[in-house]
């Protein structure tokens, strides 16, 4: 599902060129459930967005869903994001304006699905995860555990072949934690491939595999 | 296309931030609104200025009698110059075709009123011929204008303005009936109006130029000539002809301006003309100054507007939304902000000068230089076709920025 190959990743700081990623190989295969780990400073951030087509990478090559990821076009770039990856962050990240319902389904407006027929959907997500008679409220009524819930019902709405999650669990107590990953684990067991991104042991010892990463570089695989 | 869902968006972020959704948009409503009120003032003003020439023939030229200020072959100066009938047919005949009209024009000296019964009023009485009010402008509502036959018989009728047929007459109709001026009679055949001179040129009176110099002793008598010339033919050069022909006639200097008296219309409409067009040209770019004003405030919320959700923006690009669809939604906003409060002002500012017209027309106020202000279609088109241009501009700048947001600033948590 996805290959990255001596991945480099440089950030101009000033005059200096600060060495991210040096030269990072991985594959994560189709219907594999993964965590990323790492301290703050070992890359994990910077390759999670390159996985997501978030930003751009130096050398190496990048394949998604057995398509090359180099220099796409912004409006590609978009495209491969609303069609391959959903994504789940730590904040959450649902607009404060719309919604549940909206919110999840958002993606669905950009896939230029109908009014009617998204809001359709979306509710079905949403009773996915069990928010369904929360659909009417808007973010700021709901807990945190709740609006990460809605925030992966956003993120599965468009079916997509992977699912990213940048800390997911950060911001929430050890009970809700469990939840959201039980919902990750049930994701997964339908065949979609989840990627966490995650510093916290227990989550990690969830999934099937943590790619730990220092310095910029993969030290166990 | 009309899409419903964008709107949603847009009027979901305006009752986000109400306040400063009103305050920009009242800057664009301000400068619309002053704008069309100031091009509408100076319409009101040019309207005014037309007013003062409405009627009249735009190529009348006014020539009086005056006293010479050089010597000439000889002749001292200070000679005081004197018309005469023979100087209209010297005219007539060196302006042949080119020559439209040619009124004299003569005043009753003295001390007199006019009287009608035990009423009477204190009117000027002049002298002239039925050309003159074709070029003078005044309209007749009642009866008729004096003709040749009334010239020739030296008739003893008069044409009066409305103002004087009221203080005579009241609610009579007044035609037929014979007024009497210095112990002589004469019947009234005709009312006019005019508005010139603030309409103060309705409290005259007019008798056959023939009769006046017959009856008032100004025997070969002319005070004051007014003439035009045919379509197409300069003012000026009229006037530089019949310049010419006075001063041969008279013996003075072409260059002494003070020899005889003339005013030409025609010279001074284009120059007021001129001056209504430096006006109109000034209120331009006030307007567009303020409205411009406006539209930078607009640029420089939306720029806030994109910078507070950059956040929502990155998420959005992050859920798949294109470059395109961003830049689109923060333009829409835009525009929609600007044309709405403009179409505002617009409206308002119309309605404004609409209610000012009103009020100038039922209260009948006479302001010297000042009627009917109002804003043309023409004007309320490009005004409009501005304000659209204005808010693409305003969102162009901030819609760029957005679509330029980088999806990761979305991931990174507070």
């Amino acid at each position: 599902m996805i290959t990255l190959q001596n991945i480099h990743k440089y950030y101009e700081v000033g005059a200096n060129k600060l060495h991210v990623l040096k030269g990072l190989d991985m594959t994560i295969e189709e219907g594999e459930l993964v965590s990323i780990m790492g301290s703050s400073g070992s890359g994990k951030s910077t390759l999670l967005n390159i996985l997501g087509i978030l930003d751009d990478y130096d050398t190496g090559t990048y394949t998604l869903n057995h398509t090359p990821m180099k220099n796409l076009s912004q409006t590609k770039a978009a495209y491969y994001r609303n069609q391959f990856l959903g994504f789940v962050f730590q904040s959450f990240n649902l607009l404060s304006f719309k919604n549940a319902m909206e919110n999840v389904a958002l993606p669905l407006y950009y896939q230029k699905v109908p009014r009617k027929e998204r809001n359709k959907i979306a509710l079905e997500y949403l009773d996915r995860v069990g928010l369904k008679e929360w659909a009417e409220h808007s973010p700021n009524e709901m807990s945190g555990g709740q609006k990460q819930r809605v925030a992966i019902a956003r993120a599965l709405i468009s079916k997509p072949k992977v699912i990213l999650a940048d800390e997911p669990t950060g911001a929430l107590d050890t009970k809700t934690s469990e939840e959201v990953m039980e919902i990750f684990k049930e994701v997964n067991h339908e065949g979609i491939t989840v990627i966490i991104v995650t510093h916290e042991n227990e989550v990690a010892n969830q999934t099937q595999r943590v790619i730990r990463l220092k310095d910029g570089n993969i030290i166990n695989y | 296309m009309f899409d419903l869902d964008k709107w949603q968006e847009i009027f979901g972020t305006i009752r986000q931030n109400k306040l400063r959704t009103f305050l920009t948009a009242f800057g664009v409503f301000w400068g619309i609104f002053m704008l069309i009120l100031l091009l509408g003032a100076g319409r009101g003003m040019q309207n005014g200025v037309g007013q003062e020439f409405a009627g009249e023939a735009m190529n009348s030229i006014w020539i009086w009698e005056g006293k010479t200020n050089m010597p000439y072959q000889g002749l001292k100066a200070g000679r005081e110059i004197h018309f005469a009938n023979q100087d209209l047919a010297l005219i007539t005949n060196d302006l042949g075709d080119k020559m439209n009209m040619l009124a004299p024009r003569n005043r009753v000296w003295g001390e007199y009123t006019i009287n009608y019964k035990t009423k009477n009023g204190s009117y000027q009485v002049l002298g002239s011929v039925g050309e003159f009010f074709k070029l003078n402008g005044e309209k007749f509502i009642k009866g008729r204008m004096l003709n040749q036959n009334d010239a020739d018989e030296k008739r003893k009728v008069m044409v009066i303005g409305e103002k004087v047929r009221k203080t005579l007459f009241g609610d009579g109709e007044g035609i037929g009936e014979y007024v009497k001026v210095k112990g002589v009679f004469f019947k009234v055949v005709g009312i006019f109006t005019t508005n010139q001179n603030n309409g103060r040129n309705e409290e005259r009176a007019y008798i056959p130029f023939s009769t006046l110099q017959m009856v008032f002793n100004q025997p070969n008598k002319v005070q004051v000539m007014v003439l035009n010339g045919i379509d197409g033919i300069p003012a000026i050069e009229i006037e530089n002809s019949v310049r010419k022909v006075l001063a041969n006639n008279h013996k003075f200097d072409t260059e002494d301006r003070q020899a005889i008296g003339i005013n030409n219309n025609e010279e001074n409409y284009k120059r007021f003309m001129g001056l209504f067009n430096g006006i109109a040209m000034f209120v331009w770019v006030v307007g567009i100054g303020t409205l411009i004003a406006g539209v930078v405030g607009v640029s420089n919320i939306m720029l806030i507007i994109v910078k507070e959700r950059t956040k929502e923006i990155g998420v959005r690009k992050a859920l798949g939304a294109t470059p395109w669809s961003i830049v689109s939604l923060i333009l829409q906003e835009s525009i929609f902000i600007t044309a709405f409060s403009g179409y505002l002002g617009l409206l308002a500012s119309i309605g404004l000068l609409d209610s000012l017209r009103y009020l100038i027309e039922v209260t009948g106020a006479e302001l010297p230089y000042f009627t009917r202000p109002e804003v043309d279609t023409y004007v309320a088109i490009s005004a409009t076709l501005i304000l659209v241009l204005a808010g693409a501009l305003a969102g162009l700048i901030p819609a760029l920025k957005a679509a330029n947001i980088k999806p990761i600033e979305a991931l990174r948590a507070d």
